[in-house]
């Protein structure tokens, strides 16, 4: 009898694993629910392939991919840097990307070495002024935020903050790590207030007049300018953007990228999910709601990206950041940026 | 005699086994310093050392510190007035001060910076009043260390408050009456006579604010001072070196061993037996003192719970939107039974435990039960880290297994399901409810056990018919604090949780991470709602048993 009830539990079960297998995919998402799950659900009435997804920190989401290894659920995972997508790159726990549908949408410097990911959208990391008290022509890059002229008049979050450790890798790829070293510890002379807060505070700061420069990444500048907040408009409305490095290695920019699990049970699902994430629409859809660049050349920018203009951008390659992200940090732990 | 003897070593074994269990992310934790001592590499701690390290011991110690002053003076001052003395709104104040519990430190974050950052409305009233703009005036930034302490003493001190309360209420009436004849007045009698006998309970309740501090992620971080913990994560997330950074947890583990014997030592020094049959008489207060203590009462009241609060709300108003979809209510579901779930077996454990470390007092015992509840201070994202890296190698284990027997792979068991969170919380919580119910076990003095068995109860009925009834309102404390807590709960929730499975608390970090506070509002909101049931339940309790006491005698109320 026991013998019974165990076959039947077994078939069962291998049965609905089976159907389960046709028709899911599961997603291991840094990006948060909110900004991933309509163009999941969108996937999933296009298609019948049911999408689980779990959101959480990337780092924590790695932990959790690494020591669930050949039994892990997940068959994608998505990040919103490229220190993670190259620290889960280093872990192994991606496997190449064979579709040349996706290989060929994407550019290669927003591709992993061995097409281990693929970005989805970009967004940039430029400098932000007050017209009433900056004269743009005093601006030249990155490097003004270290020079006395400025003064306590900048303000930028902690370097806790994945951004800044990021666009510390790639001036260290740029510059080398001793020049690095002397602008992180002028830019610490230069802080106005202490590096607290999130990137809208800095905008914020800058817009009341605490700080003249603040560096932001892009979206959260588009989300204070079309968010439903008064203030937060009013505080957008005093700043412009200025494009840093135009004459040399252009605007830094990070990714948000996407990679299949080595042990993926739903490979061919997850596939599908990677190209219609890089369709003109979702691209589309996905820069214009996280009010980013699309990362698919020729997909047309929100309105509000295009009302910020073109601009040079950083093509160097993301694998970079990644790989300087650990020099990034202690070198900012020396310079004394908290 | 010998069965006896085996039973009991039995018994022995398995208390150590279960609190093994309970301690096994805190193994792994052990288990890195190891790999330290084996590997030879201090790279990563000897870069930390030289650079940070000195001003997170700094920051952590200032923050312990403000917050062991902040919490005793509220929680003791308020506890001592509410139980002492009678003024206009005692009774309702009584229970409404143990409001901030139900309001977790990072939401409490959250609104006082949208009230009092630059931006907010504070300052840009005061600008606009008097014409200043920035530079010409000076006003606290909310974002630093001194603001941390503010909020998290305002967040914890019910803590001390509650366990306090408890010691007042039961202290005797005939201590309190012997000094008051002998000429002490109330502030005399607070100072010379009731402060000294609750102080076992004063630390209590300062060290389980203090261990939350320790392991507290979201205030800190939020505000951007960097401790301990915020280092922990920097070490993790920025050098990609979980190792180093479990090496720090470590660390953090001494300093939480060193408070525990700092509360054993400070225990030790005295006897605080002293049964009460009938309570003091309150003192009355008129006129100018009652409103001071009036005063004294709501001011942490409004800072820890109605004003945070009231931010909450007029958020949530602004998205009422939220409150109709099907998807939030799910959320508020998920939240609430787990929370209950998780209070259930935590406090079964902990009565296992404590009736164990009671009955069998052997040091080894001892040490593994104190080891179990160590995780309160530990964050919660590391003890979720040391518990998947052992729940998914059973999981490998027993897919093999599953195999090669039956054929058929039942995925992850234990680290993909709600087992793995509920784990969690068993881990974290345990010393909540631990440090409960040995307070109540305390009251039930082994004379009675020993009374009872003469008579020839059996062990089971001298539980059910002496202990129960005497443990019920320890055991009822600790299932709400820790509920209340496990509601709060963020980062291990958020790591360990299943596919598809929200609660309240993530649903308001995602918002608030992203720095969409007004979108944070509804779930924090409702997250404080469902905490309120389980508080007010937890404080009528506690006034009933207070009137009913009162009620045995006719005192007639010392005029102070």
């Amino acid at each position: 009898m026991l013998r019974k009830v165990l076959t039947l539990t077994a078939i069962a079960a291998s049965l609905t694993a089976t159907v389960a297998q046709a028709a899911t995919v599961n997603v291991y998402s840094a990006r948060k629910e909110a900004l991933i799950k309509p163009v999941l659900e969108k996937f999933t009435a296009e298609t019948g392939i049911e999408v689980r997804l779990l959101t959480g920190g990337g780092d924590a989401l790695l932990a959790r991919l690494q020591n669930e290894g050949e039994n892990t659920p997940a068959d994608l995972f998505l990040t919103v840097d490229a220190g993670n997508l190259h620290r889960a790159a280093e872990a192994g726990v991606f496997q190449p990307l064979t579709s040349n549908t996706v290989l060929n949408r994407v550019p290669d410097h927003l591709q992993g070495t061995d097409n281990l990911w693929v970005g989805l959208s970009l967004r940039a990391r430029p400098i932000f002024y007050a017209p009433d008290r900056v004269n743009p022509s005093q601006l030249n890059g990155y490097e003004d935020l270290a020079k006395p002229e400025w003064n306590k008049k900048v303000c930028i979050r902690s370097s806790d903050n994945i951004y800044n450790q990021s666009l510390t890798a790639a001036l260290i790829e740029h510059w080398g790590e001793e020049k690095t070293q002397a602008w992180a510890e002028g830019l610490v002379n230069n802080l106005a207030k202490p590096p607290v807060g999130g990137d809208r505070d800095q905008l914020k700061a800058a817009a009341a007049g605490v700080c003249d420069l603040a560096v932001a990444n892009t979206y959260y500048f588009g989300l204070m300018q079309t968010g439903d907040d008064a203030a937060q408009r009013e505080a957008a409305s005093k700043l412009k953007i200025f494009w840093p490095n135009q004459d040399s290695f252009g605007t830094h920019v990070n990714v948000s990228g996407i990679g299949v699990t080595k042990h993926a049970k739903n490979k061919a699902a997850a596939q599908q999910l990677i190209e219609f994430l890089l369709t003109a629409e979702s691209q589309a859809w996905y820069a214009a709601t996280n009010n980013e660049y699309p990362a698919v050349e020729g997909v047309e920018w929100s309105e509000t990206l295009q009302a910020w203009g073109e601009f040079k951008a950083d093509d160097l390659s993301m694998t970079f950041l990644g790989e300087n992200n650990a020099d990034a940090v202690k070198l900012m732990n020396r310079a004394g940026w908290r | 005699m010998q069965q006896l003897l085996r039973r009991k070593t039995w018994r022995q074994f398995s208390l150590v086994a279960t609190a093994a269990v309970i301690g096994v992310p805190l193994l792994v934790i052990c288990w890195s310093v190891l790999q330290l001592a084996t590997a030879q590499d201090f790279s990563t701690l000897s870069h930390l050392w030289q650079t940070v390290v000195p001003e997170y011991i700094r920051h952590s110690l200032w923050l312990l510190i403000g917050v062991a002053f902040g919490v005793t003076t509220l929680g003791v001052g308020t506890a001592w007035l509410t139980t002492a003395c009678r003024f206009p709104g005692q009774r309702l104040l009584s229970w409404a001060l143990l409001l901030p519990l139900a309001m977790p430190a990072y939401i409490t974050a959250y609104t006082y910076t949208g009230m009092l950052d630059f931006a907010g409305p504070v300052q840009s009233a005061l600008r606009n009043w008097f014409g200043w703009s920035y530079g010409d005036y000076w006003f606290p930034q909310i974002r630093s260390l001194g603001g941390a302490i503010a909020v998290l003493s305002l967040v914890l001190f019910p803590y001390v408050y509650l366990i306090t309360r408890a010691t007042f209420l039961q202290q005797s009436a005939t201590t309190l009456e012997a000094g008051r004849s002998l000429g002490l007045n109330p502030w005399q009698c607070f100072w010379r006579l009731a402060i000294p006998l609750a102080r076992p309970a004063i630390v209590t309740g300062a060290t389980l604010a203090l261990m939350e501090t320790l392991a507290d992620y979201g205030t800190v971080q939020y505000f951007g001072v960097t401790t301990f913990t915020t280092g922990i994560f920097r070490t993790w997330y920025g050098l990609g070196d979980l190792q180093g950074a479990l090496q720090l947890a470590a660390m953090l583990l001494v300093a939480v061993i060193l408070l525990i014997f700092i509360e054993r030592w400070s225990r030790s020094q005295a006897r605080y037996d002293q049964r009460s049959n009938r309570p003091a008489p309150p003192f009355e207060l008129r006129g100018g003192k009652a409103l001071l203590a009036s005063i004294a009462c709501w001011l942490p009241l409004l800072f820890g719970f109605i004003l945070p609060a009231l931010q909450l709300a007029s958020w949530s108003i602004e998205r009422s939107e939220v409150w109709l979809q099907a998807s939030f209510w799910q959320l508020t579901f998920n939240s609430f039974w787990l929370a209950f779930l998780a209070a259930l077996l935590v406090v079964v454990l902990a009565l296992w435990l404590a009736y164990g470390r009671r009955q069998i007092p052997t040091r080894v015992v001892r040490t593994s039960v104190a080891f179990a509840g160590l995780g309160y201070a530990i964050p919660g994202l590391v003890i979720a880290v040391g518990l998947i890296m052992v729940l998914t190698s059973v999981d490998h284990g027993i897919i093999a297994l599953s195999k090669t027997w039956f054929g058929y792979n039942p995925g992850l068991l234990l680290s993909g399901t709600v087992f793995a969170l509920l784990f969690a919380y068993a881990v974290r919580f345990l010393s909540v409810s631990l440090q409960t119910i040995q307070a109540g076990l305390v009251e039930i003095r082994p004379s009675m056990d020993e009374a009872a068995r003469i008579q020839g109860y059996t062990p089971f009925q001298v539980l059910r018919k002496i202990h129960l009834p005497l443990l019920r309102p320890s055991v009822f404390t600790a299932l709400i604090l820790v509920g209340v807590d496990v509601l709060k709960e963020l980062p291990a929730t958020l790591v360990l949780r299943p596919f598809d499975f929200n609660t309240l608390a993530v649903r308001a970090y995602e918002m608030a991470g992203d720095e969409r506070l007004a979108d944070a509002g509804p779930p924090a909101l409702m997250m404080v709602l469902v905490g309120l049931i389980p508080v007010i339940l937890l404080s009528r309790a506690m006034l009933k048993s207070q009137q009913s006491a009162l009620k045995e005698q006719d005192f007639v109320p010392v005029t102070a």
